[in-house]
């Protein structure tokens, strides 16, 4: 018996390891590759679906009846959409939290660019507060505490929002106070008015273009 | 030749001839004698196993109670935002019997956790987790971090105030996650919000995806461990003295010895299962909670979101912090911490009975910390006592946290410095 008698594929005399290597390698890459791209479609099936970003459409509403120091609740993408009309004084104390505050002048990135001011609110009507009601911390929707002075709340309450979750606390303007597990100032939605009483939440779009 | 003459009055065979000769055929074609011997009827699992080793058995007990219950309550539940909550209701008011499986199945979970944790506790206790049964302890770290996301998946289902809002919260923790975060917590849920879309994966997941990877887990576990052989209550090798049989002379096989015992501690067990189920189903609303009784309102926050008691020594540890991204960080850690302790523990002995004060003071100072955390993160923040003690909750949270932290991280130290007492050459 001769050695060419028994070689041949998978006998161990002629076998080119090195070719081998880079065969198997080879396949196990594009085998590889072939599951990632089988992956994608299953993994993107999860992602928000063309009918729940349409039901994420703007909503329209009527701040005519709105009073002085009314806070209504409205439901936009799912989530509670506060709007307070602030009073003069109200206003007057968003002044003189700033030193409790952990960002004042709404320098991160949590609301629209007309509403990076002191009353984080359109300048057109500052009174109006605009803002979705869930505590940046872990989604719990603080409580409405317009009451002061509030020293169970905190010794230098001026009225605002407390989250009955993990003691969150929140001005009138949104800002978050220092030393609670909230990170960020609540976060202002996209909004804009369409005349002087039609508030739109949702949606901005007008006031880019002109 | 006489053989031949005789069968000519055809005899049948009796039935446990006609049953060994199936046996036969079966296993000349499939393993299921020599299965059966080697992880049953000839496992030599050491003879001197104590009330601590009932929880493995019991935790497959459950699993399968949650299994049968489960597949019988898909049956009537509908995973849509808008009949959920009144399909469970259906279940318990209009379903024969429904009442019965639904609460075997709420209980069930929480007995899950009841047993799981003591099943840990036990490996904690005898040093189960060393070497060589290191991949035993890690896969069942998989299990249970398997149950704990099976849990909170199911706990959405009834689509209670509760089960909304504890599944908002713990998603948006993943927003924590520097860049990515809110977009990797509105794809977990599918939309801007908590939704229908949410619900109905997490029941696919729950009813399907999980169970499925659960199974496939045990199976993993059961067969590392017979592969290292069980650690016992002395933490000695039995299979360094083996008998003339080659079966550790210690040892005794798993059937009948072990099978009958753990029966014993199943009626047991389901007699307090079944006080719980049939008296106080809610467990003071520790198992089902208050909240959960109404329907999910994404505008209504509970006054106090708490996760249920098998979640809140994570909780406690997540909301001591006041960052939120550390927060999280920590709560993940406190969990993860367990996949390393086969590699933290330095120990010379592997069993509680051969080891010195140090260790003993350490480990009960962790389950202090566990068992308080548990209970803290049950309880609200805004009060300024716990228990009658003039101490904030989160403030003792926190101490707590650095104990619970402290026996992790010392114990390569203190395992080490540990006077352990010299281990017998036989088992006790």
């Amino acid at each position: 018996m001769n050695d060419e008698t028994i070689s041949g594929p998978g006998s161990s005399l002629d076998v080119d390891a090195a070719r081998r290597r880079l065969l198997g390698t080879a396949m196990g890459a594009m085998a590889g590759t072939g599951a990632v791209a089988a992956a994608w479609p299953f993994l993107a099936s999860m992602r928000t679906s063309a009918k729940a970003e349409a039901l994420g459409a703007p909503v329209e509403t009527d701040i005519s009846t709105l009073q002085p120091g009314e806070l209504r609740t409205y439901e936009w993408r799912g989530k509670p959409v506060w709007v307070l009309k602030r009073t003069p004084d109200m206003l007057e104390t968003l002044k003189q939290n700033d030193s409790y505050l952990r960002d004042p002048k709404s320098s991160a990135d949590q609301q629209p660019p007309y509403a990076a001011n002191e009353e984080r609110a359109r300048s057109d009507h500052k009174d109006i507060f605009v803002a979705v009601g869930i505590c940046t911390h872990l989604g719990c929707s603080p409580m409405f505490k317009p009451q002061h002075p509030a020293p169970e709340i905190h010794p230098h309450w001026q009225g605002g929002f407390f989250c009955p979750c993990h003691g969150s606390k929140f001005d009138l303007a949104g800002r978050v106070y220092q030393g609670v597990p909230a990170p960020l100032n609540l976060v202002i939605p996209p909004y804009r008015y369409a005349g002087a009483t039609t508030l739109i939440i949702g949606d901005d779009e007008q006031e880019k273009t002109a | 030749m006489s053989q031949i003459k005789s069968s000519r009055i055809v005899k049948k065979p009796p039935l446990s001839e006609a049953a060994a000769g199936l046996l036969a055929w079966v296993d000349s074609r499939f393993p299921l004698t020599k299965t059966w011997r080697e992880h049953v009827s000839e496992y030599y699992a050491p003879r001197n196993f104590n009330f601590w080793y009932y929880f493995g058995s019991l935790a497959l007990l459950v699993l399968v109670n949650q299994i049968v219950t489960g597949i019988f309550l898909t049956m009537n539940y509908k995973p849509s935002a808008t009949e959920a909550f009144a399909s469970i209701e259906y279940i318990m008011r209009d379903v024969s019997w429904g009442w019965l499986i639904r609460y075997m199945h709420s209980t069930g979970a929480s007995a899950f956790f009841v047993v799981i944790y003591l099943h840990m506790f036990r490996g904690l206790l005898y040093g189960s987790y060393r070497k060589p049964r290191e991949l035993v302890w890690l896969v069942g770290m998989g299990i249970y971090l398997c149950l704990m996301a099976e849990a909170f998946m199911g706990y959405l289902l009834p689509w209670g105030n509760m089960s909304f809002w504890g599944a908002q919260v713990i998603i948006s923790l993943f927003g924590a996650v520097p860049v990515v975060g809110e977009g990797l917590a509105q794809w977990i849920r599918g939309d801007y919000v908590v939704s229908d879309v949410t619900l109905n994966r997490f029941f696919a997941l729950h009813v399907i995806g999980l169970p499925l990877a659960l199974l496939g887990l045990v199976v993993l576990h059961l067969l590392a461990l017979h592969e290292v052989g069980s650690n016992n209550p002395d933490g000695i090798d039995i299979k360094k003295k083996l008998g003339a049989d080659g079966h550790p002379i210690e040892g005794v096989p798993f059937h009948p010895y072990y099978t009958v015992k753990d029966i014993v501690g199943a009626v047991v067990f389901l007699m307090l299962v079944a006080a719980v189920i049939f008296f106080e189903p809610t467990f003071g609303g520790l198992f089902l909670e208050h909240a959960n009784f109404t329907p999910a309102d994404p505008l209504l926050t509970p006054p106090e979101i708490a996760p249920v008691w098998y979640f809140t020594p994570f909780y406690a540890i997540l909301r001591a912090v006041p960052n939120k991204l550390f927060g999280v960080i920590l709560m993940g850690l406190a969990v993860m911490s367990f996949f390393f302790l086969p590699w933290l523990d330095r120990g010379k002995v592997l069993s509680i009975r051969y080891r010195g004060w140090i260790y003993k003071s350490a480990l009960a100072v962790f389950v202090l910390s566990f068992l308080g955390l548990g209970y803290l993160g049950t309880q609200p923040v805004t009060t300024d006592s716990v228990l009658g003690l003039p101490i904030a909750p989160l403030m003792a949270a926190r101490i707590l946290a650095v104990l619970y932290f402290g026996f992790f991280l010392l114990m390569p130290i203190y395992t080490r410095l540990d006077p352990s007492k010299p281990v017998p050459e036989s088992l006790t």
